[in-house]
C-alpha cells in the first residue's frame, strides 16, 4: 500500500494511477481472446497474462468460448504500474484557437487576399469521412467546415487522388496549404503515400515555397510530423476551427519570417 | 415474412406520384443507356464468351483484345462482330489466342457486312451464349441448394462483413462467421478496385482493407460457403461488389461463379468515385439485366448518402434514391424479391427523439417496398471510438430492425471506425443481435404508431420532401440539354458533389452505338423474362 500513499501526499501530485472507485486503487478493465478452447487452463492463462500485464491482483471476471478453438474473457484488476506526470511529454497546442470570425478577419489583415485550401485523399484511399469533416460546409461536431469561411477559398478533390494530380492542382490554385486525409492504414498505407506526398511537393515547388502541408487521420503518430516531411498533423476529433486557427498562425509566422 | 399493415397512412396518391416521377426521371438516362456501350461491358460480354486469364503483367485478355478492336474498327459496332469474323477468317482457333496475337499487333480486325457479318454474329450469339447458359445453370443450382439446405429460418438475414486482403485468411473467417450465425457474408473489396479498370486475376493475398474481387476468388469463397451450408443445412449467401469501372464484367464473374448477392447501386460510382455518368448508367443497366437473369439480389447504397450529409436533413434523399434505384432495377428485369434497397441508422444520438425518427425513416422505406428485402445498415458515423456507447447504438439500431422487419441486416461492430474487428467483436456483435431479435423480434405485432403521432407525421415529411426533391429533377435542365437527371447529377442536387455528364473516371471508354451495334448478350438479356412464380416467395 506504499504506492497508494505517495499518491496521496500533496507534493508528490504528479504520480498517477487509475481510478476505479477509490483513490488509488489502480484499477483497470481490459478483455481480449486468446487462441484457446474454454477451460481451466485457459482461464489460468488469462490470468497470468494479466499479471504479466501488470494487474495484480487480477479477477477474471468473465469466460466465454467464441466456437470450439476461442475464448473471450473479461479482467479486471489493479495495476502496478505507476506514471509520472514529469515524464509525460506531449504536443501542446501553440496557437489559440479562432472563431471563424477572427480567422476570417485574421486572414484578411495578414494575407489581404483569400486563403487557399486544396485537400484530398490520397492513395487508394476512399474515405473522406475525415477531410469533409474538416472542408464541407457541413463540417464537424457543432463546428462548420473551412467552406463556411468567408476568406478561405477550399478546393476538395474528394478520393483516390494522385499524387502528381494534387500537386499540379495545388499549383493551379496557388495554394496556400494542402490537406490530406488518410484513413487507411493497413500495411502502413498512410504513412508511405503522406511520405510520397510531402516528397512529390518538395520536388515541384522551389525550397521555401512548399504549402503548408497538413496530414489528417486517425492513426498518426504524434510528433512524426519530420519524419513524414509534413508541417503538422492532426488527429481524431480534430474540428475545423482548430485547422482553421492552426492554419491562420502558421501563414502568419510564415509571413513575418519572410518580412 | 408478415407484411406490415399500412402502419403509417401514406396518401397512396401521393406514393404513386413519387414513383411516376421516378420512372419520368429515369426513362431519358435509360434511352442514353441503351444507345451506348462501354469498353466494359463489352469486355464483360467477352468474359460470357469464355475469355479468361491475362498475360505476364497481369493485363487480362479481355482488355487487350477490346483495346485492339477499339483501336482498329472501334467498338461503336460492338465487340463480338469483327471478333467472332477474325476467328472465322482463321486468324485464331480460340478467343484466347487471338486476344494473344492481337496484344502483339498480329491480328487485322474488320467490320464485316452482309453474309460475313451475320455468319460472325451468329457464331459470337453462339459463343456468348454459353456464358449466358451458365449463368441460368448457376441459378438453377442455388434453387436447388436453397431447397436442400433451406433458407434462414428467421429475418432479417444477418449479414455479416470479412476484409482480410487476402483470401486464403477470408475463407477460414467466412467458415467461421457462418458457423457463428452469419446468413450473409460479404467480400470487401480492396480499397481502389472500382478505379481500376481491368478485374485483376487469379487468388489474391494482397488487399488493402478488403480482398480483390477476381473469378477465381469468387469461386474458391462459394466454394467454401456452400461446404459450410452442407454441414449448417442452411444455405449462406455470398456477396461481392458490381460497382467501379468494371461493374458489368463482376457482375458477369458473380453471375457464372453463382454469387447470391451484388451491391449495385445506380449512382454511387457517381456522386462518391467520381466516374463519369453516361459510364455508369450504361455499365449499371448491363450488370443489372445480368443480375436479373442471375437470381442474384442487389444492396443499393444509400447509406452513402447519410454518412456524407445530416441524417435527418438528408432522409428524403435516401427515398428518392431508393425510388431511382428501384426505378433503374426493374427496368432491367430485376424483381421485387431481388430489390435489397438501403437506408441507415446515421442519425446523431445527441439529437432528442433521434430513436424515433430512425423508426419512422425505416418504416417509411418497408411501406414503400413492402416486397422489397431492404438492407439495413448499422451506425458508423456516430461511432465514436467508444466502444461501450457503440454497443448500445448497435443494440438499438438491432432494435429498428426488429420492429421494421427488414429483410437483411448488416451487423454493426462496436469498433467501428477503430480497428478492423476483433473476432470477439463480431461474437459480440451477433449476441446484441440475437439478444434483441429474441426479445422483440415479435414487436411488429404490438407496433403500431399512434394516427398522426410523431412517427407517421415525420415519415410523411420524408415522403414530401422526397417528391419535392423528384419534382426538381424531373424539372432540371442545364445549357448541354442533358437528360434532366445527369443536369441534376451535374449541379450538386445530390450530396453536394457536382459531377457533369461529360467529367468523371471512365468517360474516354464510352462509345454511341451504331445501328448495327450488335452485342448478342444485350439482345439475349433484352429478351429475357424471369421464369413463373412458385420457384421463390
Amino acid at each position: 500500500m506504499s504506492a497508494l500513499e505517495t499518491s496521496d501526499a500533496p507534493q508528490q501530485g504528479s504520480i498517477i494511477r487509475p481510478y476505479g472507485d477509490t483513490t488509488g486503487d489502480g484499477m483497470v478493465q481490459m478483455s481480449f481472446t486468446l487462441p484457446l478452447p474454454h477451460d481451466k487452463k485457459a482461464e489460468g492463462a488469462a490470468l497470468q497474462l494479466a499479471r504479466k500485464m501488470g494487474l495484480d491482483p487480477a479477477l477474471l471476471v468473465h469466460a466465454k468460448a467464441m466456437g470450439p478453438d476461442f475464448t473471450f474473457f473479461v479482467v479486471y484488476g489493479s495495476s502496478t504500474h505507476l506514471v509520472n506526470l514529469d515524464d509525460v511529454h506531449v504536443v501542446e497546442r501553440e496557437y489559440p484557437l479562432l472563431t471563424a470570425k477572427d480567422a476570417n478577419l485574421a486572414i484578411k489583415k495578414h494575407l489581404r487576399r483569400k486563403l487557399v485550401v486544396v485537400g484530398a485523399c490520397i492513395g487508394t484511399d476512399a474515405h473522406t469521412v475525415g477531410i469533409d469533416a474538416i472542408l464541407n460546409i457541413k463540417g464537424f461536431a457543432g463546428e462548420k467546415g473551412l467552406e463556411y469561411y468567408r476568406e478561405i477559398k477550399v478546393v476538395n478533390l474528394g478520393a483516390q487522388v494522385l499524387v502528381p494530380d494534387l500537386v499540379a492542382r495545388a499549383r493551379a490554385e496557388k495554394a496556400d496549404a494542402v490537406l490530406v486525409s488518410q484513413v487507411v492504414t493497413q500495411k502502413d498505407a498512410h504513412i508511405h503515400n503522406t511520405t510520397q506526398m510531402s516528397a512529390a511537393f518538395r520536388e515541384a515547388y522551389p525550397s521555401g515555397q512548399v504549402p503548408v502541408l497538413i496530414a489528417g487521420g486517425p492513426r498518426f503518430e504524434d510528433g512524426s510530423e519530420k519524419a513524414l516531411g509534413v508541417d503538422r498533423i492532426f488527429g481524431r476529433g480534430t474540428t475545423p476551427g482548430e485547422v482553421a486557427s492552426y492554419l491562420v498562425h502558421e501563414m502568419t509566422q510564415r509571413k513575418a519570417r519572410k518580412s | 415474412m408478415s407484411r406490415p399493415n399500412a402502419m403509417l397512412e401514406l396518401d397512396p396518391t401521393v406514393v404513386r406520384k413519387a414513383r411516376s416521377l421516378a420512372r419520368k426521371a429515369a426513362a431519358p438516362v435509360v434511352k442514353i443507356a441503351k444507345s451506348h456501350t462501354t469498353v466494359s461491358v463489352e469486355r464483360a460480354t467477352l468474359r460470357l464468351a469464355g475469355l479468361a486469364g491475362a498475360d505476364h503483367e497481369r493485363v487480362p485478355w479481355v482488355n487487350h483484345l477490346v483495346t485492339a478492336v477499339r483501336d482498329e474498327v472501334g467498338l461503336e459496332h460492338g465487340v463480338t462482330t469483327p471478333v467472332y469474323d477474325a476467328l472465322l477468317r482463321g486468324e485464331a482457333p480460340d478467343l484466347t489466342t487471338l486476344a494473344q496475337k492481337a496484344a502483339s499487333g498480329n491480328v487485322s480486325f474488320r467490320l464485316p457486312a452482309g453474309r460475313e457479318a451475320a455468319a460472325a454474329q451468329r457464331a459470337a450469339a453462339k459463343g456468348v451464349g454459353v456464358g449466358l447458359r451458365t449463368v441460368d445453370r448457376s441459378r438453377a443450382t442455388r434453387d436447388r441448394l436453397v431447397k436442400r439446405h433451406g433458407d434462414p429460418k428467421t429475418k432479417p438475414w444477418i449479414y455479416l462483413i470479412v476484409a482480410t486482403g487476402d483470401i486464403y485468411e477470408d475463407i477460414p473467417q467466412a467458415q467461421a462467421a457462418a458457423r457463428e450465425g452469419a446468413d450473409v457474408i460479404a467480400v470487401i473489396r480492396s480499397t481502389g478496385q472500382s478505379l481500376l479498370d481491368y478485374v485483376p486475376e487469379g487468388a489474391t493475398r494482397e488487399g488493402f482493407a478488403g480482398t480483390y474481387a477476381t473469378q477465381e476468388n469468387f469461386r474458391l469463397m462459394r466454394a467454401a460457403l456452400d461446404d459450410v451450408s452442407k454441414e449448417l443445412g442452411r444455405y449462406v449467401r455470398l456477396t461481392n461488389y458490381a460497382s467501379g469501372l468494371c461493374m458489368p464484367e463482376i457482375a458477369a464473374l458473380a453471375g457464372m461463379e453463382r454469387l447470391d448477392m451484388m451491391l449495385n447501386d445506380s449512382m454511387y460510382g457517381i456522386l462518391f468515385r467520381d466516374i463519369n455518368p453516361i459510364r455508369t448508367f450504361v455499365d449499371q443497366r448491363f450488370s443489372r439485366q445480368v443480375h436479373a437473369r442471375a437470381g442474384i439480389i442487389i444492396n443499393t447504397g444509400e447509406d452513402n448518402y447519410l454518412t456524407t450529409a445530416d441524417a435527418v436533413e438528408a432522409a428524403h434523399t435516401v427515398t428518392v434514391s431508393q425510388l431511382l434505384n428501384e426505378r433503374f432495377a426493374k427496368e432491367a428485369g430485376l424483381e421485387d424479391w431481388q430489390l435489397g434497397l438501403g437506408h441507415a441508422f446515421e442519425i446523431n444520438p445527441e439529437i432528442p427523439d433521434s430513436f424515433r425518427m430512425e423508426l419512422a425513416h425505416a418504416m417509411l422505406a418497408r411501406q414503400l417496398f413492402p416486397d422489397a428485402p431492404l438492407k439495413w445498415m448499422p451506425p458508423t458515423k456516430h461511432m465514436t471510438g467508444d466502444v461501450f456507447r457503440g454497443y448500445l447504438l448497435d443494440g438499438f439500431f438491432n432494435l429498428v430492425g426488429a420492429m421494421t422487419g427488414q429483410g437483411i441486416l448488416l451487423v454493426g461492430m462496436m469498433t467501428e471506425a477503430v480497428v478492423t474487428p476483433f473476432l470477439s467483436d463480431r461474437d459480440l456483435a451477433l449476441q446484441n443481435v440475437r439478444y434483441v431479435m429474441n426479445a422483440a423480434g415479435g414487436l411488429t405485432e404490438d407496433f403500431h404508431p399512434p394516427r398522426d403521432g410523431f412517427i407517421q407525421t415525420r415519415a410523411r415529411q420524408v415522403l414530401s420532401e422526397a417528391v419535392d426533391l423528384l419534382e426538381r429533377i424531373v424539372g432540371d435542365t442545364d445549357s448541354a440539354g442533358d437528360a434532366p437527371l445527369l443536369a441534376a447529377i451535374a449541379d450538386g442536387t445530390f450530396g453536394l458533389m457536382k459531377r457533369p455528364a461529360t467529367g468523371g473516371k471512365g468517360l474516354d471508354g464510352v462509345f454511341e452505338r451504331a445501328a448495327a451495334y450488335d452485342n448478342p448478350a444485350i439482345t439475349s438479356l433484352d429478351a429475357w423474362t424471369p421464369p413463373a412464380k412458385g420457384g421463390r416467395r
